[in-house]
């Protein structure tokens, strides 16, 4: 069977939504964009390496204040600040990695929580650098006016030139995210996910890979909080609350963590569902709590995962498949 | 430097502080001692015992010391909230991995903070105190009410207590039981889905509890759950997860901490008990009084 390249007629119909000419799709757009690579970033620890990280929002917050500072205050161009947010938020990944990694479970997903809070304590009191709780606002667009004199960009608004550039950022980290899982360093991830004993027995050093994962998804996170933070127009200390760190993973969990590409469908299906429900009531934590009750109970697998289990199924039935019929699994981890 | 009077009173303000956050930790540590889940919806708890507890007081307004009968019933109901989410919900996903019974307690962190928005509204509610304990007395040249001085009592009572019924009763064994083999617990022919149940219950009420008694001194705003939640998972980690006299000593020390900080680096305070926090998972994860899990 000849593969579909969904991958890039997804990017090609991501680029063509100024088109479409209305503010409101852009901004949708752009909001999925930025946090589905949140999401993804996440579950590299989540789904391919098994950590439950309760405090990812440390280096989204982290990348958000490094990348605004660096713009609105040293007017540094857009490029080096966005880097240097993924670098910064790294940076911070491997000085927190290095105690996590070595707590197993609850403790873990403790730990993470703790480095989060301090984080957003730094954030919230540090007036003279971080703005306190009135945040940074009014963080700069980034020079892109090269693109007006481009023919068909020319029409564009600048919220379009800021989403068609924050598409490529994150097209190019979906495709560093796709290289680093495809890889043997990715498949020993499942192994230590799959059991981190049989891992070490085997001669890997554990510790040192969760290390370097925890420290990868760092980076996109910082990457993807410094993108958040120009199209917030602002950044506040709630970037690193620990409420944030929940967003992630109600996303990956809702798109399915079992798959590569389940988190950014999780994104754009929480996202999409936030403007929908707060277009008629504004108690939208009710309805994403009723919601996230539900995918636990009835859909544990997310959207992705549910529906890679009825593909499965289906092509079971139709005899073309390689499983018995009752051994169809309902979530085929990262297929 | 300073006048000792001060300091003894942010002392004594400690020590309150650290008895409302014994109050609720050691209901997310008997949960969590039991249980093995970490409860985010314990803070959600504390704060809808509190909004029942301003309900119930103005149900109840013209009695003299209403609060009390209160604060006892907001207590309750929220035992009743306990085992109606542990029987109803919670009970089916102890199989499943912890990121699943998190999500779930997230899940109602959500709901029951937009049900107490919907129900009491965004504006600040307080309840005054009850008649009895409206005076304040001096001690060491600190005023101090009597309401605090109720709480500061009721903090170790309630500690001696449970440490009684834990150690010394046969249903404090049936908890320890639980807690060390659950497995084994229930081939000995305990209902160990009953004592789990109960184990919620009664953390559950801890929480209201809390929430309840809270009311005379801090107002009622939302927000105050998930602000509260961190407060008390710093306490637990502090005195070791699932460990009762550390959670009690976790409460003093974070009292203290916060009391003490405010004085030193003012506006580090909250700083400095998350570092605490990270400090002790780094150096010994099970707590001060916490014994490794397998």
């Amino acid at each position: 069977m000849k593969r579909v390249p969904w991958t890039l007629i997804v990017f090609a119909a991501g680029l063509l939504v100024p088109l479409l000419g209305s503010r409101f799709y852009t901004f949708v757009a752009t909001d999925i964009v930025i946090l589905s690579l949140f999401a993804m970033s996440l579950n590299l620890l989540l789904g391919y390496t098994g950590l439950v990280s309760f405090g990812h929002a440390a280096y989204f917050g982290i990348g958000a204040y490094t990348c605004a500072l660096l713009m609105k205050h040293a007017n540094a161009p857009f490029v080096p600040s966005l880097i240097a947010a993924g670098l910064m938020a790294a940076a911070a990944a491997l000085l927190f990695g290095f105690f996590c990694v070595r707590l197993t479970r609850i403790y873990f997903a403790m730990l993470t929580l703790a480095f989060a809070q301090i984080v957003w304590a730094i954030c919230f009191k540090w007036n003279d650098v971080t703005g306190g709780e009135q945040g940074l606002p009014n963080v700069p667009y980034p020079g892109l006016d090269w693109m007006g004199s481009v023919p068909v960009l020319g029409g564009f608004r600048v919220a379009d030139h800021f989403y068609l550039c924050a598409l490529s950022v994150v097209a190019l980290c979906f495709a560093g995210l796709r290289r680093i899982v495809d890889a043997p360093f990715g498949r020993v991830l499942t192994v230590i996910r799959d059991n981190a004993e049989r891992a070490q027995f085997i001669g890997v050093n554990v510790r040192a890979y969760q290390l370097a994962a925890f420290v990868l998804a760092g980076f996109f996170a910082g990457i993807s909080g410094g993108l958040f933070g120009i199209f917030n127009r602002g950044v506040f200390p709630d970037f690193a609350f620990w409420t944030k760190s929940a967003e992630p993973l109600i996303m990956t969990i809702l798109g399915g963590m079992g798959s590569f590409w389940g988190p950014a469908v999780g994104a754009a299906a929480f996202i999409v569902l936030n403007q929908q429900i707060t277009s008629y009531t504004e108690y939208w934590p009710l309805t994403m709590g009723t919601v996230l009750i539900v995918l636990l109970f009835v859909f544990p697998g997310g959207i992705a995962g549910t529906l890679l289990g009825l593909l499965e199924r289906g092509r079971v039935r139709a005899g073309r498949g390689g499983t018995a019929a009752g051994a169809a699994p309902m979530v085929k981890r990262n297929a | 430097m300073f006048e000792f009077s001060f300091l003894f009173g942010q002392f004594l303000g400690g020590i309150t502080a650290a008895m409302f956050l014994f109050l609720i930790a050691s209901g997310l540590s008997l949960i969590f001692g039991v249980l093995r889940v970490l409860n985010f919806a314990h803070g959600s708890f504390y704060m809808i015992g509190a909004y029942l507890a301003w309900q119930f007081v103005h149900l109840i307004a013209p009695a003299p010391e209403g609060f009390w009968l209160a604060a006892l019933a907001a207590a309750v109901s929220i035992a009743l909230l306990g085992a109606i989410v542990e029987r109803a919900l919670l009970r089916h996903l102890y199989s499943r991995e912890e990121l699943y019974q998190l999500l779930f307690t997230y899940a109602l962190v959500l709901i029951l903070g937009d049900m107490a928005k919907i129900v009491w509204g965004t504006q600040q509610l307080s309840v005054s105190r009850p008649p009895s304990l409206a005076g304040s007395s001096e001690v060491f040249g600190v005023t101090i009410p009597h309401y605090n001085l109720f709480i500061m009592g009721l903090g170790p009572s309630i500690a001696v207590g449970a440490w009684y019924v834990l150690q010394h009763t046969p249903l404090g064994r049936i908890v320890r039981a639980a807690a060390l083999d659950r497995e084994t617990l229930g081939a000995l022919g305990a209902n160990v889905g009953w004592v789990y149940t109960g184990m919620f219950m009664a953390g559950s009420f801890l929480a209201g509890l809390g929430g309840a008694l809270v009311t005379p001194i801090k107002s009622i705003v939302p927000g105050m759950d998930v602000e509260i939640i961190v407060e008390a998972f710093i306490v637990v980690v502090i005195g070791g997860l699932g460990s009762f006299w550390g959670t009690f000593l976790g409460a003093l020390i974070y009292g203290q901490v916060l009391s003490f900080g405010i004085l030193i680096f003012p506006r580090f305070s909250i700083f400095a008990v998350s570092v605490l926090m990270a400090a002790i998972l780094i150096i010994r994860p099970w707590g001060l009084f916490g014994r490794p899990l397998k």
